[in-house]
């Protein structure tokens, strides 16, 4: 009784593209961006760090210096366009994978790997950065997002909040009622979703049997879906929505398409559920690539290159030795962050635990 | 209503009223959000008038979601504001299970101890409102193993008044629970501001005694207050002390009273299996364990699904069966 999968209709169109794969500059009338040669320099700048970051953590994953660590290979252009788009009074709301929207807010990637190398539970103060905690539970951000946007509205500030999630949250029940609430309350809110076509093994033909975009009409407010390998698309798009968000607006939803070129994390094996051939045909699609030969185009010659590739190496060294220095939280440490206030329970097990790990002189036995 | 400063006669959900109103006025960033709160005032008015006085952007009808409503509060919370959230009853929590557990909960030590969630849940909860199925649970036990949660329970309109207040100016997210079958039981509540209060984590002796300890919370203080009176006419004399707070537990004050009477009965309508009582035994176990004359006896709802309302007096704790607890507490 096992049905055929059957694709949203749409899958042959990226949306909106300002910079085709192979880096020639096309304009669309309905989004237009102006940037400067020196801002596409700083947006590859960003991809390449975050691509050399994300190697660099992958690695230090195998060396077992990290538990787990979930790439964004091939999302660059995604997040870094979105995250570029952020004015620093606004708020992202994002699951595990937005590396390069964390980049842009101007956390450091040893803050980051606080979280996957089992060092902490969160690795930045998400005030201080104007970006939630890493959200593993699917989805459940998108409402954090709406609810701080409904603040703004309050405050009368001139903000938006953003959601950042993926296609598999849009099969989630909070993300539909994060677009209710948004939708009825007009929030300051720009739902991002990077369609990179596969929930750990599950296609999109697993979530949708429309293109995501196109959920926004149904709750009554503008979906667009955007070349997510095209950061310029991105920024343009996003910086439009935020726009007219921050303006009374209300919401958009975002479709960045765009593709997870590695495994869904460091424990997953796509080998098992997915095609090589289909990785390679994105792969030249590659959202770096496009930027390179852009900007060679433009006239930015090799010294440049060569520089930003040592500024990758530099970030590189800096981040190994920073990841095995990051060091582990007190265990008794753990009881005071729970609440803010006082509390019996936690002051008697904290001491309980002090007193067992005081009982040994040497160093224990493992297990 | 009587000047504030005054003692005036309400009605429990009247008091709660009271005090939300008051919370409202006394800060600017308390918020309320839930499903029919604003111009109906609640199913149960107990946010009657609030949506009038406040404006609709701080008493806000939402969408009929609760997974939304806290998952909403949240970020107002991360935003600076201080969400009372009602849930219009207790079986209708559990869509916003996640956003309350895995979220609102762990936030705080998620975020390093960077971001507080000063978030309050109302729940009306518990039976004998002859309600249809999911409007009469007692669901406190899930939350109260949640690590991040306060959670207390109100049974009287004083400390519905006060307890309000308390929890909305915690910097904790508190899970505020209301016996749903006292909304409209009325008794004395001194209005406005009360610093020799009891702080809203400590337990009250509500009725003192010298024999046996009935210990209860929500609809429950009121059966076991009706317990003692009927086993004074037998010659006994119970003390009843008032949990009020669930999570944290005020042990000292469960403690000193089982060391002085020495018999326990713990009652709750909630199912038996992990409830508040077991966890209540455990505790006086290690604490007093040579004091005590008997078994911590519990007199609890049965470990079964909520049944239908003709026959949930059945299942509900009673004068008769705390009676019998006591009585079984002397059989040792």
């Amino acid at each position: 009784m096992s049905q055929p999968l059957i694709d949203p209709p749409g899958q042959d169109d990226p949306g909106v593209q300002l910079l085709t794969p192979g880096g020639r500059r096309v304009a669309d009338p309905g989004h237009p961006l102006d940037v400067d040669l020196p801002t596409v320099q700083g947006l590859l700048r960003d991809m390449t760090l975050l691509r050399r970051f994300d190697s660099e953590a992958t690695a230090l994953q195998r060396q077992g210096e990290l538990g787990l660590w979930a790439s964004c290979l091939g999302q660059e252009a995604a997040q870094v366009g979105a995250g570029r788009a952020l004015a620093p009074a606004d708020f992202a709301f994002t699951s595990y994978r937005e590396h390069g929207v964390a980049w842009c807010r101007g956390i450091r990637p040893t803050q980051m790997l606080r979280f996957w190398r089992g060092s902490a539970h969160g690795g930045w103060d998400p005030r201080a950065a104007g970006m939630g905690n890493y959200t593993v539970i699917i989805g459940a951000q998108a409402l954090h997002a709406v609810g701080y946007a409904m603040g703004i509205q309050r405050d009368g500030a001139d903000a938006a909040a953003m959601a950042f999630f993926g296609d598999g949250a849009t099969s989630q029940g909070d993300v539909a009622e994060a677009f209710t609430f948004a939708a009825v309350s007009s929030a300051p809110v720009v739902f991002f979703c990077q369609n990179n076509q596969w929930a750990i093994s599950e296609p999109l033909s697993r979530q949708t049997r429309v293109p995501l975009w196109q959920r926004a009409h149904g709750f009554g407010f503008p979906g667009v879906r955007v070349d997510g390998n095209d950061v310029l698309a991105v920024l343009a798009v996003t910086r439009a929505a935020l726009a007219q968000a921050r303006a009374g607006g209300g919401p958009t939803l975002i479709e960045a398409f765009t593709y997870r070129m590695a495994a869904h994390t460091t424990s997953d094996d796509p080998s098992r559920y997915r095609d090589a051939a289909e990785v390679d045909q994105w792969r030249a699609r590659d959202p770096l690539l496009r930027v390179e030969r852009y900007l060679r185009a433009e006239g930015v010659g090799d010294a440049w290159f060569d520089d930003l590739g040592a500024e990758a190496d530099d970030l590189a060294e800096g981040i190994r030795s920073g990841a095995r220095a990051l060091p582990d939280t007190d265990p008794l440490a753990v009881f005071d962050l729970v609440y803010a206030e006082p509390h019996p329970a936690m002051a008697r097990q904290q001491a309980e635990l002090a007193a067992h790990l005081a009982s040994f002189t040497g160093p224990r036995e493992p297990g | 209503m009587s000047e504030p400063g005054g003692t005036t006669t309400l009605a429990l959900g009247a008091a709660i009223n009271a005090g939300l109103r008051q919370a409202m006025d006394d800060d600017p960033r308390v918020l309320v959000l839930g499903e029919d709160v604003g111009r109906l005032g609640g199913v149960f008015r107990v946010t009657d008038g609030l949506q009038k006085d406040f404006g609709g952007d701080r008493v806000v009808d939402t969408p009929l979601a609760e997974s939304g409503i806290v998952g909403a509060a949240i970020g107002l919370a991360v935003r600076g504001y201080r969400p009372v959230c009602e849930i219009q009853f207790d079986g209708f929590v559990y869509p916003a299970f996640d956003q309350v557990v895995s979220q609102l909960a762990k936030l705080r030590t998620r975020s390093g101890g960077t971001l507080a969630m000063p978030v309050v849940i109302r729940i009306p909860y518990g039976g004998g409102i002859g309600a249809v199925e999911h409007h009469s649970e007692s669901n406190e036990s899930y939350f109260v193993h949640t690590a991040g949660l306060r959670v207390v329970a109100c049974s009287s309109p004083a400390d519905g008044y006060r307890m309000i207040q308390e929890a909305v100016r915690s910097d904790d997210p508190v899970v505020f629970y209301e016996p749903k079958r006292r909304y409209w039981e009325k008794g004395p509540v001194r209005l406005g501001p009360a610093a020799d209060d009891l702080p809203l984590h400590r337990a009250r002796v509500v009725r003192p005694g010298t024999d046996a300890t009935v210990v209860a919370h929500g609809a429950m203080v009121r059966v076991a207050l009706d317990a003692a009176e009927a086993a004074r006419a037998e010659g006994r004399s119970l003390e009843v002390v008032d949990l009020r707070s669930l999570s944290p537990l005020d042990l000292p004050t469960l403690v000193d009273s089982a060391r002085r009477t020495r018999r326990v009965v713990v009652v709750h309508e909630a199912p038996r299996t992990l409830g508040l009582g077991a966890e209540i035994a455990a505790e006086l176990a290690d604490a007093c364990f040579y004091e005590l004359e008997a078994p911590v006896q519990r007199v609890t709802g049965y470990d079964v699904p909520y049944p239908p309302s003709r026959v949930e007096e059945d299942f509900l704790p009673d004068l008769d069966r705390v009676l019998d607890a006591v009585d079984r507490t002397f059989g040792y």
